[in-house]
């Protein structure tokens, strides 16, 4: 694939204190699991996103470790108790050594 | 100079003949069961990350009863849990029997989560069951599973 993986977020961009919002996150990516075979009739190499971070305000709210069964375009969506206004974070780690991220505001109500 | 890079390059026709034909062989390996996970192999991987003694309560694992296309087969996992500093699910292990690996995801969730409730989407190679595991944060273990049939099976698992 050609293209930058380009990640997209979902997040609240109000909510009150103790609510719990849910964030979906996705990032174009072929996913290339190392187990299909090319043209050429070699295997194409294993490259994925191996891992995902959600952070706010530098705490983690959740991680993930992916494996090649997760499908292109990795999709995930969670959860989070909403203590106090901030910064979202999100990271995809590629496995060739690149990191995405994706960053996103939230106020709280009132 | 830009003529020669243009030239290397392969056209979008051609990356989407390579991606079906991909779909097509891969597939037809998953169907005679090939390069598969077994049962075991799951039994054998939660057992390497200690969820091997899981009760089988609390975890919900939601999907599709039938996915048509095995390469993104949305899943969700709900594990009843209040989330709190004293009491809360630390790993949700998610693994599938009939992949190429066992292995699909693996979420370490925190406090802050609220609720332990994860979705993603998974490729499956065929009809078979995702099974879940979660570690609660005093190391106790729940399972939970689904059977999902599968119509065309995901590429390369």
């Amino acid at each position: 694939m050609s293209k930058a993986p380009k990640p997209r977020v979902k997040s609240p961009k109000t909510a009150a204190k103790g609510d719990v919002v849910t964030i979906k996150t996705t990032i174009s990516h072929q996913m290339e699991s190392g187990l299909r075979k090319g043209k050429d009739g070699k295997l194409i190499p294993r490259q994925i996103i191996n891992k995902f971070e959600a952070l706010f305000n530098g705490k983690q709210i959740m991680s993930a470790t992916l494996y090649p069964s997760i499908s292109a375009n990795p999709y995930i969506d969670f959860d989070m108790k909403v203590e106090e206004a901030g910064e979202f974070e999100f990271k995809w780690f590629d496995d060739n050594g690149e990191v995405y991220t994706k960053k996103a505001k939230m106020q709280l109500e009132g | 100079m830009t003529q020669t890079t243009e030239k290397s390059q392969v056209s979008r026709r051609d990356i989407l003949k390579i991606a079906g034909v991909g779909a097509v062989t891969v597939g037809a390996v998953a169907l005679t069961g090939k390069a598969q996970a077994k049962p075991e192999d799951v039994t054998a991987y939660f057992k390497k990350v200690g969820g091997d003694a899981a009760n089988a309560s609390k975890v919900t694992v939601d999907g599709p009863e039938i996915a048509e296309n095995g390469n993104t087969v949305p899943i969700e996992i709900t594990v009843d849990s209040p989330q709190t500093e004293n009491d809360y699910v630390k790993t949700i292990f998610v693994a599938a029997e009939g992949n190429p690996t066992p292995e699909v995801v693996t979420f370490n969730l925190t406090p802050n989560s609220g609720v332990a409730r994860v979705k993603f989407r998974m490729r499956l190679a065929a009809t078979q069951k995702v099974r879940a595991v979660a570690m609660m944060n005093d190391g106790s273990t729940f399972t939970g599973d689904k059977e999902i049939k599968v119509t065309i099976g995901g590429c390369g698992g």
